[in-house]
């Protein structure tokens, strides 16, 4: 590899690190300020640990056992789920909600995967300039007639213009694909506690129906009660909460779209204009020489 | 412009030469300078007397023998040529295939060899030079479109028919704007007529647009889908482009065949194009043992500039193949980008209608509409890559093996040349041996027999070498034509496509420039 193609490379390589990096910087970032914000976790030793701590944390990954045990988890978990949501909910709100989410989360998934498509073949159409570029530059070097500065200005403009198409690519990535897959989990957890509260409710409505049971045949019926009471105070706390954190997703989504919307335009608009730019000053000094 | 042009015999002084030459002139100024569109045929009659004089080695019975045939071909001329000075004839007379300025009333060409009289009267005072720089002017005017494609005809046998019109000011033509009707073979045996005239004396013919089987046959089918209709279209502009591309060399547009194409209503039906014809297995066995003897051919290159040139071309083709792979590259991901996006549109829309926050469902509905009209954007833009930037490229790859295919004729044409040296050596050495063995009987007969094959060999040597030399200046002259039209070629279109992409960011800017309100505006 010559020198130049090797400096080129590198130049790329680096590229591609930083726009990573400011990826995963902006996912952390995200994370922690939600934390911060949320009333009852903020409060949480862990989290303070976790900002205070000056040393290394040495948080250990999950190992094998603990892995399988996530696995059946979420197996009992999921089949649960179908089995509770059948159950017929008396809030309105929160029938409303999960009707809500299940389609939204759909959506969301489907509209995730075709962005992430789409920025993915924009950055292939960017690395394709790359390639024209560098093809430009040898027969512009090797031509012998007039031509070969013209061909030499336009692979010079193609390699620009490849920085900032990639560029634009990197940004859809950031504001529109990673919003919509944070949105995906997002969503799949707001599912996930409107299932905890059927699954409350459910206990709730056996304990219930324990109760009755015990009450009719007369046996148990203090530790019926007992158990009755805890699940109403579980289902009710429960419900207490997950309206209000419902409410909270629904304006942090307003919020988190109207940013990443904004700033989307904004990026789009700039790339393009220096685009633009960039290929008028070419245009002008072709159009000038020949 | 004097530069490349043999310097007249008449200056070298020797005795015998000058003689000729005041033949030649004689012969001249009783003569047509002919506008014939045959620039070299087999016959050695329409060459002029100046090659010979110089470059010739053998005695002067040969060269009476051939002014006599020349003489014979000039006598049915009907009008005299001014000629300004006897300088000027070896330029005239040594280009095989004038140019006609198209300011001269009435310049009709003769068919190829096929009729010997001169049917039209030519007043030409000017150089071959000063008439080419005219045809690039503005008096050179002439233009040709392909449109219409219609599908004629059922089934297996269904065809597509263009329209070619062209308009022109040009006097040769009988109207000044005329269309005509043609279907794809029809180009094909136009090509293969004008390669088989002007191939093998160096012109470097433009290559017609490929033929292909799957194409074709999706149309033939009937299927009315968006990849048959994109045949068709691609198809078109390559007929286009490469009917442009003929006419724009001066001594192409002098051929019959080719006002015959552009012109006559009702045209041969060319089946020798069929691949699969008695004359497309001629070509393919032709084709294979052209490329055998091409290893075989050992040349003494004793002109440089051809060498280089022939290494410069194989670099050049190297080079825009690898450029015309990435391109294509580039359209396909392109048309996957334009895809990719449609999709994020309508799920984007779909979110938009399952959110039930009102503003920013309004916003998510507008990025699904400005999404979609950038899909739109992008679909034309891979259509502009490809039909200016990928075509440009496969075309001139095309004309760089028709160009590489001249210099093996220029191969095959020494070859010729020498095998005729070698011959003539062997007879001679027959007639010595035959002048030692002195054998009374049959001596005479064989000696003249001798003698002619000889005679018979020396022309043939002094044609192979006169060919040669003409095929040798004919290639470095479209040589020149073609680098200034290829540079010309690729400044305009890779212009034209700079500015497309333009235009492009121009649109995005607008687009992104009336969503951005809307984003701001969710609540």
């Amino acid at each position: 590899m010559t020198k130049e193609e090797f400096t080129k490379m590198k130049q790329e390589l680096e590229a591609e690190y930083l726009a990573i990096f400011k990826k995963t910087v902006a996912m952390h970032e995200v994370f922690l300020c939600r934390v911060a914000a949320h009333p009852i976790l903020r409060k949480d030793l862990n989290f303070h640990v976790f900002l205070e701590y000056n040393q290394d944390l040495s948080v250990r990954g999950k190992n094998k056992k603990e892995k399988l045990e996530d696995f059946f988890k979420n197996m009992v978990k999921s089949a649960d789920g179908v089995i509770v949501s059948g159950v017929k909910d008396v809030d309105d709100f929160f029938e409303h909600e999960r009707t809500f989410l299940l389609e939204y989360h759909n959506r969301v998934k489907d509209a995730s995967a075709k962005s992430d498509r789409m920025t993915r073949s924009h950055k292939s159409a960017a690395d394709d300039y790359n390639r024209i570029g560098s093809s430009l530059y040898a027969l512009g070097t090797q031509d012998s007639t007039d031509i070969c500065k013209f061909f030499l200005k336009v692979s010079e403009l193609f390699d620009k213009t490849r920085k900032i198409e990639a560029r634009v690519s990197a940004d859809e990535d950031l504001k529109l694909s990673d919003l919509l897959k944070y949105y995906l989990r997002e969503s799949q957890a707001a599912k996930d506690l409107l299932y905890r509260r059927s699954r409350s409710l459910v206990d709730y409505e056996n304990a219930n129906k324990a109760l009755d049971k015990a009450r009719a045949k007369n046996k148990d019926v203090l530790q019926a009660e007992t158990s009755q009471q805890i699940c109403c105070q579980k289902f009710e706390k429960i419900s207490e909460s997950a309206k209000q954190e419902l409410i909270d997703f629904k304006t942090r989504r307003v919020a988190a779209f109207r940013k990443n919307l904004v700033e989307l335009a904004e990026l789009e608009l700039k790339h393009a204009k220096g685009n633009l730019q960039l290929l008028q000053n070419c245009l002008a000094v072709l159009n000038g020489d020949t | 412009m004097a530069a490349e042009r043999e310097p007249p015999p008449l200056m070298d002084g020797k005795p015998t030469d000058f003689e000729e030459l005041e033949d030649g002139e004689d012969l001249f100024t009783s003569t047509v300078s002919t506008l014939e569109s045959s620039p070299s045929s087999p016959e050695p009659a329409s060459l002029p007397a100046e090659d010979i004089s110089t470059n010739s080695n053998g005695p002067k019975p040969t060269e009476v023998v051939l002014d006599d045939d020349r003489e014979d071909l000039f006598a049915e001329a009907t009008e005299e040529v001014s000629l300004d000075s006897p300088e000027r004839e070896p330029i005239l007379s040594s280009e095989p295939s004038p140019a006609v300025t198209p300011v001269t009333p009435t310049t009709l060409i003769t068919p190829r060899i096929e009729s010997k009289s001169i049917s039209a009267p030519v007043i030409f005072d000017r150089s071959r030079e000063e008439i080419e720089e005219e045809a690039n002017g503005d008096i050179f005017d002439i233009e040709i479109g392909v449109s219409d494609p219609e599908k004629v005809g059922d089934g297996m046998n269904a065809y597509m028919a263009y329209r070619v019109t062209t308009k022109t000011s040009l006097s040769m033509f009988s109207k000044s704007e005329f269309s005509v009707k043609r279907r794809f073979s029809d180009f094909l045996g136009l090509h293969s007529k004008l390669a088989s005239k002007y191939l093998h004396v160096g012109y470097i013919v433009p290559p017609a647009p490929e033929k292909s089987i799957v194409g074709m046959t999706k149309v033939k089918v009937g299927k009315e889908d968006s990849s048959s209709t994109e045949f068709v279209e691609k198809r078109r502009a390559a007929l286009e482009r490469y009917l442009q591309r003929t006419v724009k060399h001066p001594t192409l547009l002098q051929d019959p065949d080719l006002r015959q194409f552009l012109e006559s209503s009702e045209l041969p039906r060319a089946v020798n194009t069929q691949a699969l014809s008695g004359a497309g297995i001629l070509r393919m066995v032709n084709k294979a043992a052209d490329a055998v003897n091409k290893m075989t051919i050992k040349m003494n290159e004793s002109d440089a500039w051809f060498e280089e040139k022939q290494q410069q071309f194989e670099n050049l083709d190297q080079q825009l193949r690898k450029l015309h792979a990435s391109v294509e590259a580039l359209v396909c991901h392109r048309k996957e980008l334009s895809a990719n996006t449609a999709a994020f549109a309508k799920s984007a829309a779909m979110l938009g209608n399952s959110e039930d926050h009102t503003a920013l469902s309004r916003a998510l509905s507008q990025l699904a509409e400005v999404e979609e009209k950038i899909d739109q954007l992008h679909q034309e833009q891979a259509f502009a890559d490809f039909y200016m930037f990928s075509e440009l490229l496969s075309d001139y790859i095309r004309l760089i093996a028709a160009v590489k295919g001249v210099f093996d004729h220029r191969m095959k044409c020494w070859q010729k040349w020498e095998d005729a040296q070698i011959t003539l050596l062997k007879k001679r050495e027959t007639e010595a041996k035959m002048m030692v063995a002195n054998k009374p009987d049959k001596i005479q007969q064989a000696k003249n027999e001798i003698r002619e094959e000889i005679e018979e060999w020396e022309a043939k040597v002094q044609q192979g070498e006169r060919d040669f030399e003409q095929i040798s200046k004919t290639i470095r002259k479209e040589v020149g034509r073609f680098e200034k039209e290829r540079v010309k070629d690729f400044k305009t279109v890779i212009i034209k496509y700079l500015e497309s992409l333009v235009q492009t960011q121009q649109q995005l800017i607008k687009y992104w420039e009336a969503f951005l309100p809307e984003a701001k505006a969710i609540a």
